[in-house]
């Protein structure tokens, strides 16, 4: 079972007493009182501090959700049309199977995989979004990987390390980013893989890396899948952003395509449809693996269900039944891939409008790997106390390793935001922190 | 139990697969683990040809069609959702705010002086199952080693807490030779348990066996507890669907509360509210005070995070919906009234149809039970050949889900169990 040392083992009080009286102040000990607070997360916690935040500037760059022109959340036309659809056929609330909604996984498999994908090799459930496919992923590699460490890039979605380790498994980093060139540094990626025991499990994110938004080339892949192939390692893929990074699915899937295509590489797919579907709230996702056959198939999907059963069952049905109904739609899908392209497009207009605004109010920086990133993200290179002082100053919200949420940014906000990053960073370094 | 089930050596084997394939999977040692026996019925029942098969094992109420029924409630809180056009962002780790407080409400009671004085806090839940995993992995981190459950009780309480960390034990709890609470040997085996351990009960229709203990019982019960510094953890399932009044299958919990115990509550809106697949549920704590409750919430935000993030959003807000408006609350307390008073019904209709076709076995537990599911008394021989020879299905320990009893079925039911156990 996994190791959680964040507080010390209570101790039950011997001394707990009860008054008979129906108001209750002053019990000498609760079966609660060691507890502790625990520590806010890290991002949703800055999400918070934006919420309460007074200062009329302020600017939520930090969580990563779509924003559109206005600052606004925005829910897919298509996804709107799929819930009246829902509503019109009398969509049933019975219990989906443990493993998911089987249409639902489908539809989400050919979006990964490819739509001639052999659905026989791949065993797939249905997950709570990309938390929960990391999460039963992580925990069915526990009990059957013989090699339990897994290398996890630096940096990375924080909330990475804790999954990883409420599974049970060594968490190592691996070498990612270069923050002095602000660049990847694939010699010590590759390196580290090498280095790192036969048979590792390694986690890659798919396309536009979280936080850094620096992706390999398909060039520099082949060489990451040479090294994959040579250890023995375990490719397990986060997918959080298909769609969302070039605006193409397809484009975006061909690194991961490019690894399972060469069948010599064991596979685990993380997938969600948070941010290229917007469901957000509604978590959607799947976790699958490449098997040899159906026979197999149906043994892993086994074992894949009694990790769920016992953590929450089966999974929620809202978000697949949407996923599902626009996806297997001839018109919705057409659609829908035009919506998540509009989605991108914003965010790269917006990615260039702040590289050449930042010029504009007289930054001298180096900002071509801002330029050069992809996805949802700007990995801007500015220190934590430059961060701090965004916050502080200027009623930026970022996280403090200085990723910006572009989606955040608009027309009305973008030069205000760049006047501010041009303050904090103007003559100080933005590499090699 | 789960870990007998997990291989941890990887065999190479040297099976022909595909060419698609490198010559030796990964995954060809691993074995096929048994299906759930509740959820499995469902997979086997799906297989068999019969035309008058009967499944009477997921516990998911149908009408007297044998149709799925979603409340007329639920569908208007739905299209009121639709119409209103909201977003789909984050809910937060610990989900809606108004749904948890509306939820609180409706398990504790609106007058609860607990809630007013904001000691009672949580979290929304996935569902049922969700909200106890959460539970068990904080009580765990928290220094317990053991949970208590009574014998029986519902299957997957085990696996949860096993994969929680914790080391399950079972107090006594049914009498299967008169199909009755063993009150005593249950008074027993709790006046054995050690302070400070966390004891799990259902709060009302105990799931499998249906019967639940009298109030006085309860009260005898709580003040046991006391007695022995005993930590309670309610399981909550059936809230209004039991006897079809809300208040009533909510006493057990608000008499803890009102004796002072400080214990721990899952809800879970599958049932009542026939949220099902939407994973509705809230997990919450009764502490000494609001601050501490404040503290108990935060730790079981940090288990929520790295295993879902944040819950599903659609479920909650038919509830808030719901539980927020006068004329929908009203008629959601009507709705979920209608669907216990056909189960129960059903009870007493099967009980007659038994001593119709001239079972002399006595029949009245069925009748006495409450809530959802009978528990028969019938042995997995008897109900083995229920499903080779009559093509009907329930549970391996006897258990019927009383949902899936209809008119059009219950003369058949009841001469395929009279058939085993003459």
């Amino acid at each position: 079972m996994a190791i959680v040392p964040h507080y010390e083992t209570l101790v039950i009080s011997l001394l707990f007493c009860v008054t008979q009286a129906a108001t209750f102040s002053a019990a000498t000990s609760s079966v609660w009182s060691k507890v502790e607070t625990g520590p806010p997360d890290a991002i949703l916690g800055i999400a918070q501090a934006f919420r309460e935040c007074q200062d009329d500037r302020k600017v939520n760059v930090c969580v990563g959700a779509y924003r559109d022109t206005q600052g606004k959340p925005w829910v897919l036309p298509t996804v709107r049309a799929a819930e009246q659809k829902l509503l019109e056929n009398d969509d049933p609330k019975d219990y989906l199977p443990i493993e998911g909604d089987t249409g639902f996984i489908t539809e989400a498999v050919k979006f990964a995989y490819g739509q001639n994908v052999d659905l026989s090799t791949v065993a797939a459930v249905q997950t709570l979004s990309g938390t929960g496919a990391c999460r039963i992923g992580g925990e069915f590699l526990a009990h059957f990987w013989e090699n339990k460490n897994i290398y996890i890039p630096t940096p990375t979605w924080g909330n990475h390390w804790k999954i990883f380790k409420e599974c049970g498994l060594e968490t190592h980093p691996y070498r990612y980013y270069d923050r002095s060139t602000n660049r990847l540094d694939l010699i010590g990626f590759i390196e580290d893989l090498e280095a790192a025991p036969e048979g590792s499990i390694i986690l890659l994110h798919a396309c536009a890396h979280n936080p850094t938004g620096c992706d390999p080339t398909l060039d520099q892949w082949k060489r990451i899948a040479d090294v994959l192939e040579r250890k023995g390692h375990l490719a397990f893929f986060d997918s959080a952003y298909q769609g969302f990074a070039s605006g193409d699915a397809e484009r975006d899937a061909a690194a991961f395509r490019y690894v399972t295509d060469r069948k010599t590489i064991p596979v685990l797919l993380a997938q969600s449809f948070a941010k290229n579907f917007g469901l957000y709230g509604e978590r959607c996702g799947t976790l699958s693996m490449i098997c040899s056959g159906e026979e197999e198939r149906q043994r892993l999907l086994s074992q894949l269900r009694c990790v769920i059963r016992p953590m929450y069952s089966s999974p929620p049905r809202h978000g697949s039944s949407i996923v599902k109904t626009v996806l297997s739609d001839s018109q919705l899908a057409p659609q829908y891939y035009e919506e998540c392209a509009t989605m991108a497009n914003r965010i790269q207009a917006m990615r260039e409008l702040l590289v050449k605004t930042l010029a504009e109010v007289g930054s001298t920086h180096d900002w071509s790997h801002v330029s050069e990133q992809i996805g949802m993200f700007a990995f801007t290179g500015m220190s934590e106390e430059m961060c701090d002082q965004l916050t502080k100053d200027y009623a930026i919200y970022l996280t403090r390793d200085g990723r910006i949420s572009i989606a955040g940014l608009n027309d009305s906000n973008i030069r205000y935001v760049a006047e501010a990053i041009h303050a904090v960073t103007d003559g100080k370094s933005i590499t090699g922190n | 139990m789960i870990s007998k089930q997990f291989i941890s050596r990887l065999g190479r084997q040297s099976q022909k697969f595909s060419t698609r394939w490198q010559s030796t999977s990964p995954f060809a040692a691993y074995e096929m683990a048994p299906l759930d026996p509740i959820i499995g019925l469902n997979e086997e029942f799906q297989r068999d040809d019969f035309p008058q098969k009967v499944i009477v094992g997921v516990g998911a109420y149908r009408d007297d069609a044998g149709k799925p029924y979603v409340l007329p409630c639920v569908r208007e809180a739905e299209q009121r959702l639709v119409d209103q056009k909201l977003d789909m962002e984050y809910s937060g780790i610990a989900g809606d705010q108004k749904f948890v407080d509306l939820s609180l409400k409706f398990g504790y009671g609106e007058d609860s002086g607990a809630l007013k004085e904001g000691r009672i806090q949580g979290v929304q839940a996935l569902s049922g199952t969700g909200g106890l995993r959460v539970f068990g992995e904080m009580i765990r981190r928290h220094g317990h080693k053991h949970i208590y459950v009574p014998n029986p009780t519902w299957g997957n309480h085990i696996p949860i807490f096993q994969n929680s960390g914790l080391e399950v034990r079972k107090y006594r709890y049914y009498d299967a030779s008169n199909s009755s609470l063993d009150f005593d040997g249950m008074i027993k085996d709790i006046q054995d348990i050690p302070a400070g351990s966390c004891v799990l009960l259902h709060a009302c229709a105990h799931n499998p066996t249906g019967m639940d203990p009298t109030l006085e019982q309860w009260k005898q019960l709580s003040e046991l507890f006391k007695k022995k510094q005993l930590f309670p953890f309610f399981d909550a399932a059936y809230q209004g669907f039991a006897s079809g009044d809300a208040i009533l299958d909510a006493a057990s919990l608000r008499m803890f509360v009102d004796d002072g115990h400080l214990l721990g509550t899952i809800q879970s809106f599958s049932k009542n509210f026939g949220l099902y697949g939407h994973r509705v549920g809230t997990l919450s704590v009764v502490g000494s005070n609001a601050e501490e409750a404040a503290r108990v919430v935060s730790q079981m935000k940090m288990v929520i995070r790295p295993m879902y993030s944040n819950p599903p959003r659609h479920g909650a807000r038919i509830v808030s919906t719901i539980l927020d408006d006068p004329k929908l609350k009203s008629d959601f307390y009507e709705q979920c009234k209608g669907m216990a008073d056909r189960m129960n019904t059903m009870r007493t209709k099967l009980r007659d149809e038994l001593e119709a076709v001239g079972s002399t076995r006595n029949w009245d537990h069925i009748v006495k039970q409450i809530g959802m599911f009978a528990y028969s008394g019938l042995n997995k021989e008897q109900v083995m050949e229920m499903r080779s020879k009559h093509h009907l299905y329930c549970t391996a320990d006897g258990r019927i889900s009383m949902a899936g009893v209809t008119t059009g079925n219950v003369s058949y039911i009841a001469n395929a169990m009279h058939d085993v156990s003459k």
